[in-house]
């Protein structure tokens, strides 16, 4: 076959068939694989659930809720439950004070208070300095720098410079003081919802619910 | 066929797409870290090269020449878009570690450079066959590269333990170690090209 | 403030070339003399600039509103090529010596993920608008500043002796590493701006 010469309806019909083609072809794809998508990116946040609470039966991501955190922010609160017994939250937490900006976790309590896990959605901290707090707070082998089973109603975490009893990651105390913040933002949200379930306070986390909805949908992105 | 092997050989060393010409150094120095994110990224940049150069090698005809880089580009882009959404579907985790780098695959001038120089004068089958060579070739080195940087840096390879992490020199996974881990390896290149020359 | 924190951020710590590695083609290419490295900051400065704008409402205003997302790096790409051409064809009847100065830098800037790379990345960090321009012209006098440091650097080398295998680019790429280490000196600075 020739190849078609350079006039003005050739170029035309090509790069509109060609681009026409495209489009149908992308969208087809984009419709293929939506579903794995959104899939995927449940399945992240179950299991980063998962790991922070004890085994449960419900699905917490069907019942979060939203709650403000004293500083007027709130975050999403997941409840994880046994039966009909709650067994602990696992809370969505930040801090903006990263080294390098915001840090992102999910970090799960028992209903005494005390930190069962962790894990690190989203950070932007140096490899290898910063970028360690994924696994160095929850060292087992180091008391020292551990926060699980951690009670936090005997008073907030700090860094051992600061006065408290955590030890910072080595050549990292920016990113340690901002991971313990989000904890502590945790905690306080912790505590709000902890009352209200155990007091049977249903109604107030419902209306926050409703309210908070929105916000979430902007939050998340 | 043995045209076609040649081709791919081709690829593979004589025209190294890192190490012999020079191209596509934006993925090649972001997402070699480690040995794993240098492979998928290659193997990514592959699957675009194959297609986009079989799809422009059938429809070279059809296409007249003074739109043709813009129709070059489409092609690309839309391959492009194809592995980004597959890899978000089913990879999610290592989409997430490559991030812009996929979409960016786009403006590789390798995928371009073999569409315009290759593709577009020679047989579907040989276009492929050059898809796959130049492929493998960035492949390779980005694994190389990859394998090299996070051995130096923290003692593995592919996330094996080779040596223990605390005697690996951080420096390497960082930016600067890209630049400096390439250079030596285009310069070990270099010397083995002119061993055999 | 905040804004003075980007543009911080986008010169010296998130240095694009540096600690980024986007543009890594023509900063290879284009800086074997500082000259021709000012010619080729003005001309990406430019253009990022403007397709950051243009690509920007062009997300926010088309894309967005009907969940054609997937569309994304297709209509970019296609945005930028077209714009690199208007510029030219622009620059050329309003300002010749202009165009004479960026003429020749102008084709490569397509191929220049750092383009494509900052429209991206604004979408990402959910910046607005105005931040958004404000990023792309810092992120622009960070590829200036990495690219007329570099090229003086690669001006000195070319006078030096160096072994052969070493020679052209591997000395270049260390050289790069080196600088880049000197960069990661600015790292945690914008907490100063908060």
């Amino acid at each position: 076959m020739a190849k078609l010469e350079s006039s003005f309806r050739n170029m035309f019909l090509s790069l509109s068939l060609i681009c026409l083609t495209v489009a149908l072809l992308l969208a087809q794809v984009n419709k293929m694989t939506a579903t794995p998508i959104a899939e995927a990116k449940a399945m992240k946040l179950q299991n980063a659930i998962r790991e922070v609470v004890p085994a449960f039966d419900n699905d917490p991501v069907a019942e979060a809720f939203r709650m403000a955190d004293g500083s007027g922010d709130s975050l999403l609160v997941y409840p994880a439950k046994k039966g009909d017994e709650l067994v602990g939250f696992a809370l969505n937490s930040y801090s903006n004070n990263g080294f390098s900006g915001k840090i992102e976790i999910m970090v799960g309590f028992d209903m005494e208070h005390h930190i069962i896990n962790y894990a690190v959605l989203q950070h932007a901290e140096t490899p290898g300095l910063g970028s360690r707090m994924t696994e160095w707070f929850r060292d087992a082998t180091k008391p020292g720098q551990s926060i699980i089973g951690r009670d936090l109603s005997q008073g907030a975490l700090a860094v051992t410079r600061d006065g408290g009893n955590v030890d910072a990651i080595t050549a990292s105390t920016i990113t340690s003081r901002a991971f313990l913040e989000a904890v502590n933002r945790a905690y306080a949200v912790y505590s709000g919802s902890r009352e209200d379930a155990l007091s049977g306070a249903t109604v107030a986390t419902e209306k926050e619910t409703e309210g908070m909805t929105k916000k979430g949908g902007e939050h998340n992105e | 066929m043995n045209k076609q092997l040649k081709i791919l050989i081709n690829g593979i060393i004589k025209e190294n797409p890192i190490f012999v010409l020079l191209l596509g150094m934006c993925p090649t120095l972001a997402t070699t870290s480690s040995a794993i994110n240098g492979m998928s990224m290659g193997l990514a940049t592959t699957f675009v090269l194959i297609s986009s150069n079989a799809v422009i090698s059938l429809l070279k005809n059809v296409i007249p020449d003074m739109v043709r880089i813009p129709s070059f580009i489409v092609v690309i882009a839309t391959f492009v878009t194809i592995i980004e959404m597959l890899m978000n579907a089913y990879v999610p985790a290592l989409a997430e570690s490559l991030g812009i780098f996929i979409p960016l695959i786009v403006v590789n001038c390798i995928v371009l450079g073999r569409a315009e120089s290759f593709a577009s004068r020679n047989s579907v089958l040989s276009s492929i066959f050059d898809g796959v060579g130049i492929g493998l070739g960035f492949t390779l080195a980005l694994t190389l590269l990859g394998v090299s940087r996070e051995l130096l840096g923290t003692g593995k390879i592919f996330s094996q333990t080779i040596y223990p992490e605390q005697y690996g020199s951080l420096i390497f996974v960082l930016a600067p170690g890209a630049f400096i881990v390439l250079g030596f390896l285009i310069a070990i290149f270099n010397k083995l090209q002119h061993k055999k020359a | 403030m905040e804004y003075i924190g980007i543009i911080i951020v986008a010169i010296f710590v998130n240095n694009i070339v540096y600690s980024q590695f986007l543009g890594i083609c023509p900063f290879l290419g284009v800086s074997r003399k500082v000259d021709t490295a000012i010619g080729m900051s003005a001309a990406v400065t430019f253009v990022l600039t403007i397709a950051t704008l243009v690509t920007f409402i062009l997300y926010k205003g088309v894309l967005e509103p009907f969940n054609l997302q997937y569309l994304q790096t297709i209509s970019y790409i296609l945005v930028i090529a077209a714009l690199v051409q208007m510029v030219e064809i622009i620059l050329k009847k309003i300002s010749p010596s202009l165009y004479q100065a960026l003429g020749v830098f102008l084709p490569l800037i397509t191929t220049n993920c750092a383009i494509l790379g900052v429209a991206l990345l604004v979408i990402q960090k959910d910046f607005n608008l105005l931040e958004s321009v404000v990023y792309a012209v810092a992120t622009s006098i960070g590829f200036g500043l990495a690219l007329i440091i570099f090229s003086g650097v690669r001006e000195q080398l070319s006078l030096t002796r160096v072994p052969k295998a070493m020679q052209g680019m591997p000395i270049a790429l260390i050289s790069a590493g080196i600088i880049a280490m000197a960069f990661m000196g600015f790292s945690g600075i914008d907490q100063l701006f908060k």
